[in-house]
């Protein structure tokens, strides 16, 4: 048992599946440079040393080393492929929507595509263009498996569980939660730390974590926004409110069992998210929960997300911009009396 | 008419004799057989298409044969292709079945992908061919991908991805070519040019008209080759396949070529000119190879004839088993999503 930030544990994870299966390899930008950065947030550092020729530093080509990763997973590897911040995978998406995706579809059922796609996400002084929530924009493809991941434990489980899943799935990472040291450290992160286990362990791929329990409303929220939900959980109960905090963990599928067992207790669901409202992963899921345990409902869903607008530079529009514990505990004590 | 240099039909040749006589004759009417199994094929799934029996859209290769024939001939069974909405030939080529194609274009469970393909994404692992990818350029990443495994496995195998004139503006061919070139990848890139980008002429689209040329850029070796010999096509294709094999791929094919169909569907090619068009029909691949055939001394006119009478034949037969081949089930719209 050791205690780890999640840059440490993906960097172990990774490690252990390159020794247990020589099928895998990393393939990005910057991730075995000598003397570089081990990726943009550390993930990789040292791997290249490891595993000579396993680590492949690509050009900046975000939508062509993704189609490789796709075609070398077709043909029996097992990629673990990233771009240094989520908003690049934009230019990544046809690989990963067209043809990832799909191939297993519209060959019948005869190929595989077991790749791994990790992406860095969230709003971080960096502007508009390093910063976007992106897992948005993949949960309602078919065929792709996303994950989001907001603690050390759960980065290393879901990593092991995706290089060994036959599927393309996509680890979201938030850029505050890291806990990357030195250089590469980042202003305002939270602690996400872990006690991790010796041995090996998965985290299944399609199951929400419940984080703490309580009774009078359910919070809902991944990435950072889990952590946030989880101090607001602190402060709400200090009211005598008593918050049930979900880390959804699981996008795609999402875990309606474990999130409608919550509901069923609670009947208040107030759901969280970094990124713009409009069409968010939130209203996914608020109408998700409408066609499973709407009867249990006492009161109508509510959402806190960021604003509608793209991520602003400045620090005091940036802290506007996304939900903060504040805000959580507000609309969950305005839900948790209604 | 404003005809890019490289793309100026060479003369209606017989093409180079010291080819045609290298190979023993089963190996000739082999080529010449898949080159009018294709054309017929094609002109027959053209009539089912306008008939109204056969659903969906369709891509032809009328006129492109020898481009698929010649390099799917170089390579092993094992071997792979990578193909692209306009894909019936190059399946055909690798050595797809007739039937398994024609119930795929039916929407039958029999269809080599179940019915869950169809005409733009025809393909068949078994055989060496991945689905045919739609999107233009999208396969090219992938089968630098697919070279980059085979090299790291430490397997013999080669890829050959097919790709069109129009997919050289893509960004996807400039990032995966050059990381194919970067990390010495057997990946032989073959590009069928045939002049036009759904309508729009190359001369449009490309400053400079030579795609072969493109290759030195990424440092490493292209050649164009007269698309229309099939025989010339396959002796490029096994010098690529060659170098591939030792480590020093990629090699990009440039494969002068015509359509002679529309790009899609009922289109009547309208901007196609008229004596472009006659140029190039007095050059068909099929023609030539035939003439160039009866040029030796045991292949004969009733040699051909019975390939043709042959090709008729499977494709009658295949057609009549595909209109009663079966339909999927609803449950079936669910199932092949994941592994």
């Amino acid at each position: 048992m050791k205690r780890q930030g999640i840059a440490e544990a993906l960097r172990d994870g990774i490690a252990e599946e390159m020794t247990r299966d020589p099928s895998v390899f990393c393939i990005g930008e910057d991730i075995g440079v000598p003397g570089g950065w081990g990726g943009a947030f550390t993930v990789t550092l040292g791997l290249a040393e490891k595993f000579p020729g396993r680590v492949i530093d690509t050009p900046i080509a975000e939508l062509g080393f993704t189609g490789m990763a796709v075609g070398a997973a077709m043909m029996g590897m097992r990629p673990i492929a990233d771009v240094q911040y989520g908003d690049f995978l934009f230019l990544a998406s046809d690989q990963l929507i067209n043809n990832a995706a799909k191939m297993r579809y519209m060959s019948g059922g005869t190929v595989k595509v077991p790749m791994v796609m990790r992406a860095p996400i969230g709003a971080t002084g960096r502007g508009s263009q390093h910063a976007q929530s992106m897992e948005r924009y993949f949960i309602g493809v078919p065929g792709l498996k996303v994950v989001a991941v907001s603690t050390a434990y759960d980065a290393k489980g879901v990593l092991k569980a995706a290089v060994r899943d036959d599927n393309p799935v996509m680890i979201f990472e938030h850029k505050l939660l890291y806990g990357s040291k030195g250089a590469r450290a980042e202003p305002g992160a939270v602690d996400a730390t872990s006690e991790i286990p010796d041995g090996d362990y998965v985290v299944p791929l399609d199951r929400a974590a419940v984080r703490r329990e309580g009774k009078h409303v359910t919070l809902l929220g991944w990435l950072l926004m889990a952590h946030y939900a989880m101090a607001a959980a602190d402060l709400l109960a200090a009211e005598g409110i008593e918050a049930e905090v979900i880390d959804v963990r699981s996008l795609s599928p999402i875990d309606y069992d474990t999130i409608g067992a919550s509901v069923r207790k609670t009947g208040r669901v107030l759901l969280v998210e970094e990124g713009p409202k409009t069409g968010g992963v939130s209203a996914e899921i608020a109408a998700g929960l409408m066609e499973h345990c709407a009867d249990s409902l006492m009161a109508p869903i509510v959402r806190v997300a960021s604003a509608d607008v793209p991520v602003p530079f400045t620090p005091v529009l940036e802290n506007a911009y996304r939900p903060d514990v504040a805000r959580i505990v507000a609309a969950a004590r305005r839900l948790a009396q209604s | 008419m404003n005809l890019p240099a490289s793309s100026l039909p060479p003369a209606p040749a017989v093409g180079d004799a010291s080819l045609l006589h290298r190979h023993d004759r089963d190996f000739l009417l082999g080529l010449y057989e898949r080159l009018v199994l294709i054309r017929e094929f094609e002109e027959r799934v053209k009539f089912l298409f306008l008939e109204g029996t056969m659903p969906g859209t369709i891509h032809q290769c009328q006129g492109q044969e020898a481009t698929a024939v010649g390099v799917c001939a170089a390579l092993q069974a094992d071997d792979f292709i990578t193909s692209t909405f306009r894909g019936h030939g190059h399946a055909l080529a690798k050595g797809l079945t007739v039937q398994e194609m024609l119930d795929e274009l039916f929407g039958a469970t029999t269809g080599c992908c179940k019915g869950k393909g169809g005409s733009m994404h025809l393909g068949n692992m078994a055989k060496g061919m991945v689905p045919g990818i739609a999107i233009v350029a999208g396969g090219i990443p992938l089968a630098a991908g697919m070279a980059l495994a085979f090299k790291l496995q430490r397997r013999p195998q080669v890829v050959a991805c097919f790709f069109g004139d129009g997919a050289v503006a893509e960004g996807a061919f400039h990032e995966g070519v050059n990381m194919a070139a970067l990390w010495n990848l057997p990946v032989v890139l073959v590009c069928e040019n045939n002049l036009y980008g759904a309508s729009t002429r190359i001369d449009k689209v490309m400053k400079h008209p030579c795609v072969a040329a493109r290759a030195a850029a990424y440092g490493f070796r292209g050649e164009t080759v007269d698309g229309n010999d099939v025989l010339a096509v396959h002796a490029a294709a096994q010098r690529a396949v060659a170098e591939c094999r030792a480590g020093q791929g990629p090699v990009l094919l440039e494969l002068l070529t015509y359509r002679r169909t529309g790009h899609s569907r009922r289109d009547a090619c309208h901007y196609q000119a008229k004596d472009e068009r006659e140029a190039w029909f007095a050059r068909d691949p099929i023609e030539r190879f035939g003439a160039q055939l009866l040029g030796r001394s045991d292949v004969s006119a009733a040699d051909l004839a019975a390939v043709k009478a042959r090709v008729e034949q499977q494709i009658q037969t295949g057609v009549e088993r595909a209109r009663q081949a079966p339909q999927p089930t609803i449950a079936d719209l669910t199932t092949d999503v994941f592994a």
